[in-house]
């Protein structure tokens, strides 16, 4: 693949904590290679700024191969940038040109308060699953593996939505700062196998009052959710939530 | 002082039963007064935090990311080991047991290898029971593949997320600790001493690093569950945080470090494109189920691989090892294209890089699909079309990581790959209960040293983490808390709080007031290079030896000329950098000394002065069957303690694969 350098304006949220205001400020890089990863472009930003006694910009980032879920920024008004079904740490150079402006952002919600710069609280997600998303097995308790066929297809269904690594990018670009799509993975994943069957109307029942709890808005079905989901989590989750939901709500006494 | 690594006496596959069968244990009230530190919620850390939450201890978890969930673990594609044998192959425990002991090179601890093939299975029960969703085969049961340095299908997977799963499962199991209360969750907290009382661990200093403050915390034990220090290297497949830190400060407070310088070189990752880059990644072994691996025949080639023709190819592995080609262990199959790209057989802009061709398996797919369908006459294009479906249904996922980073397809051309550091054998020295040198301090999973030996083979890394987190610590640790019970919390008003903070603080100011004029990064990348460079996949006497120089330099200009922006009580990623940094170039300087004084080749570690005419690995039974388990005295000085080897059941041979 022929590769190329490019010069580029960065305008990039600075905040300093929770309580500063926060604005974008405005930085110029140089003789970036088409090969660099988005993040590395930001390393040499951070490099440059250091050398020069500046402050660099806090970001979240750890296993840059798209699977842990921590790296976060807003790229010219798409979670995780232009590329679809793609992380921030996956997105590389090729994707821009010389000459280009970039504006970068945290996640925007209020359930995910600023930390620092591009640095977001994200800890609701874990409120939400420990709510109820797991299969309470104590260590130890378990039958042989195989002992409960699950059919192929509920299988794969369920890796599918399993697949979510909890970004929180759904959240970001709804307009309601929605988490459903997040939420309905764990429902989903483990309403489909037969182990989660014992719990499943608690479960979905508990996660929905944390999430709403936290601050996450309504789904209105814009979708925009599963267009900008690095895993390509699918919309009939929600849709599987809400039929849980309904049937839970319904038959449950208390 | 006398290594006793307390392996239980009795017959091999009794004594993990045995042991069990004697253990002391703590009554359910007392593990309620019992605290317990767990340090990182990887695989091992998650699992042990989760499963000793569940017992009723009270349970402190610190990781440094912003959720358990985001550990590195998560991040292993291919696959976990059992000794299930659901595909009637002739697996077993004693397979698994002799597998990983063959695999290791003879440098593993034989008890601990047999009880981590026992409690294997156990594994895959718990997981499923969890809602881990397996691949599965049409009837609805489990399904399996084959992985390197076997010859049985005893891999359970994910399509390629395998550690993914796991560890969500693990983490969803700490989350239903925490919402019990049971455990406490610390994210975005390093650990930066281990607090010691009366010769024993009893306590952590951590570091918020939101605020930069320091935090005491008081545990009758501390687990070390932190996994590898690859990033000793600077260029790795580990995260961009996975660190030495806490276990290079346990380390310093008087746990032997085991053999430091197994470093496990992974055959399979995209090659490095630049000094930009800031990580390596991995693609999957699993490929190599599939995938065929060569060079031109002719050096300084410079046609496209496809347009060179079969007979100009050299599938080197199949060439040189016919009896497991492309299956070989990871160790064999890195020098193998290390040795090819020395001698200026390697591909694509660097040189640097071998293929690993999907060509073959697409046609073979195909064929099969036009069979099952029961199809004649089908073109060549209609056949390579079903193909490629079934390679995208088995590793879409890695083949898409692949064009994301390259922008090239991997369905029309071969991937180039080239060995990268993967995985650290090496850890703080364990006995059987995996407890270190210290009292009450242990060491789980990638951290410790103990089942791998020289080389891990595939698959392996995610069975010993969750086999020590589920089904070790719980009952070894209890050995040791059920003398405990006497012992109630201390206050952390205690003058050994007191002081250990104090010796953290200091250190953090000194870094800050060097106000020097080089990057963290910069020293890191500097590190990295000698590492690689000199002690590498090839090592020899005289770069150690340069090496350690150059290492011992590079520390004082780090001490004087590094430059840490921000402030000390904020968030401040680069201080965090700093320190961690710090302790990676000590740890450099441990691991070429470990290197040098083992004058002998074994498994990830090749000594150019100890190897057979064909250039394999050779070993010297009889000057090194031991683990090397250093003792830390002071600045550079190190004192060696051998744990020697015993082999009762597998008798070490000229490793083979031939």
């Amino acid at each position: 693949m022929e590769h190329y350098h490019m010069n580029l304006t960065l305008k990039v949220w600075k905040q300093k904590n929770s309580n500063d205001a926060g604005k974008l400020e405005t930085y110029q890089v140089k003789d970036i290679s088409s090969e660099m990863s988005f993040l590395e472009m930001f390393d040499v930003l951070n490099e440059q700024l250091i050398t020069n006694g500046k402050d660099p910009i806090a970001f979240d980032h750890d296993c840059r191969e798209g699977i842990c879920g921590m790296c976060s920024m807003h790229i010219n008004g798409r979670a995780h940038g232009p590329w679809d079904k793609n992380t921030t740490c996956q997105l590389h150079m090729r994707a821009f040109k010389d000459g280009d402006t970039i504006v970068v952002e945290p996640w925007r919600s209020k359930a995910f308060p600023v930390i620092k710069d591009l640095m977001v609280d994200r800890s609701a997600f874990d409120r939400i699953i420990q709510a109820g998303g797991y299969i309470s097995v104590n260590t130890g308790n378990a039958v042989d593996a195989n002992a409960i066929p699950i059919d192929k297809k509920d299988a794969d269904d369920a890796f599918m939505a399993a697949s979510c690594i909890g970004c929180g990018a759904c959240v970001a670009t709804c307009k309601n700062s929605s988490a459903m799509l997040f939420v309905s993975a764990k429902v989903s994943q483990l309403a489909l196998l037969p182990q989660g069957a014992p719990e499943k109307e608690s479960r979905v029942l508990n996660m929905v009052a944390q999430m709403d709890k936290e601050g996450f808005g309504n789904c209105t079905n814009t979708y925009a959710c599963e267009a900008e989901c690095p895993k390509g989590i699918s919309v009939a989750n929600i849709a599987r939530m809400n039929r849980e939901y309904l049937k839970a709500s319904l038959t449950t006494e208390d | 002082m006398d290594l006793n690594a307390k392996i239980p006496a009795g017959e091999m596959n009794e004594k993990w039963t045995d042991y069990k069968g004697h253990v002391k244990l703590v009554n359910p009230a007392n593990k309620r007064k019992l605290e317990v530190i767990v340090i990182g919620t990887g695989l091992a850390g998650a699992s042990a935090a989760a499963s000793l939450g569940e017992l009723g201890y009270n349970v402190k978890a610190f990781c440094f990311q912003d959720s358990p969930r985001r550990a590195h673990s998560i991040a292993a594609q291919g696959g976990i080991n059992a000794a299930k044998n659901y595909q009637n192959d002739g697996d077993s425990v004693f397979r698994l047991f002799y597998d990983t002991v063959k695999g290791g090179d003879y440098r593993a601890r034989e008890a601990n290898v047999h009880r981590l093939s026992e409690v294997s299975a156990a594994i895959i029960d718990h997981c499923v029971a969890q809602g881990v969703p397996f691949a599965r085969e049409y009837g609805g049961l489990l399904s399996n593949r084959s992985f390197g340095g076997t010859q049985v299908q005893r891999t359970f997977y994910a399509a390629g997320q395998t550690g993914q799963q796991l560890l969500l499962g693990a983490y969803s199991a700490l989350e239903r600790q925490i919402a019990l209360g049971n455990v406490t969750q610390y994210n975005r907290h390093e650990m930066l001493d281990v607090v010691m009382v009366d010769g024993k661990a009893r306590g952590i200093i951590a570091r918020d690093l939101v605020t930069g403050k320091l935090e005491r915390h008081f545990g009758h034990a501390v687990l070390l569950c932190t996994g590898g220090y690859g990033n000793v290297f600077y260029l790795s497949t580990n995260a961009m945080g996975s660190n030495v830190t806490a276990a290079w400060k346990a380390h310093k407070k008087g746990a032997f470090f085991g053999n430091p310088c197994f470093t496990q070189i992974h055959p399979t990752c995209i090659p490095v494109s630049g000094d930009h880059q800031s990580k390596l990644t991995l693609m999957s072994e699993s490929l190599r189920n599939d995938g065929r691996i060569w060079v031109p025949k002719q050096k300084g080639e410079t046609r496209k691989a496809v347009d060179i023709p079969e007979e100009e190819r050299d599938y080197y592995l199949e060439r040189r090892y016919p009896a497991f080609g492309n299956l070989v262990p990871r160790d064999v199959a890195s020098r193998a294209a290390k040795e090819r790209c020395d001698e200026g057989y390697g591909v694509g802009t660097t040189k640097m890089a071998v293929y690993l061709d999907f060509a073959d398996a697409i046609k073979r797919y195909g064929k099969i699909e036009v069979g099952k369908q029961g199809l004649s006459n089908v073109e060549e294009a209609s056949i390579i079309a079903m193909g490629k479906k079934v390679v995208e249904e088995k590793y879409g996922n890695l083949f898409e990581m692949y064009e994301k980073i390259t922008g090239e397809n991997p369905y029309e051309m071969p991937m180039r790959i080239y060995p990268a550091v993967h995985y650290t054998m090496g850890g703080l020295w364990v006995d059987y209960e995996l407890q270190t040198t210290v009292q009450g301090l242990y060491a789980l999973g990638e951290a410790n040293f103990s089942d791998h030996g020289a080389n891990r083979l595939g698959a392996s890394a995610l069975m010993q983490g969750l086999a020590d987190g589920y089904f070790v610590i719980p009952y070894t640790l209890g050995n040791y808390l059920a003398d405990e019970i006497r012992n109630p919390s201390l206050p952390t008003s205690h003058a050994a709080f007191e002081e250990t903070e104090n010796a953290v603080r200091d250190r953090i100011n000194k870094l800050m007031r060097i106000k020097g004029s080089q990057t963290v990064e910069s020293f890191h990348k500097r590190l990295g290079k000698i590492m690689w460079d000199k002690c590498g996949m090839a090592r020899n006497e005289k770069g150690l030896r340069e090496a350690i120089v150059e290492i011992q330099q590079l520390k004082k200009e780090f001490w004087s000329d590094v430059k840490i922006p921000g402030d000390i009580d904020e968030m401040n990623p680069e201080l965090d950098k700093a320190g961690r940094v710090a302790d990676f170039i000590e740890l450099g300087e441990l691991m070429c000394k470990d290197a040098l004084d083992r004058n002998e080749s074994c498994g990830g570690h090749f000594r150019e002065e100890s190897q057979t005419e064909e250039g394999e690995a050779k070993r010297d039974d009889e000057n090194y069957s031991y683990v090397a388990a250093w003792e830390y005295k002071g600045e550079s000085d190190w004192n060696l303690n051998k744990e020697a080897l015993t082999f009762e059941i597998v008798k070490p041979t000229q490793r083979s694969y031939k």
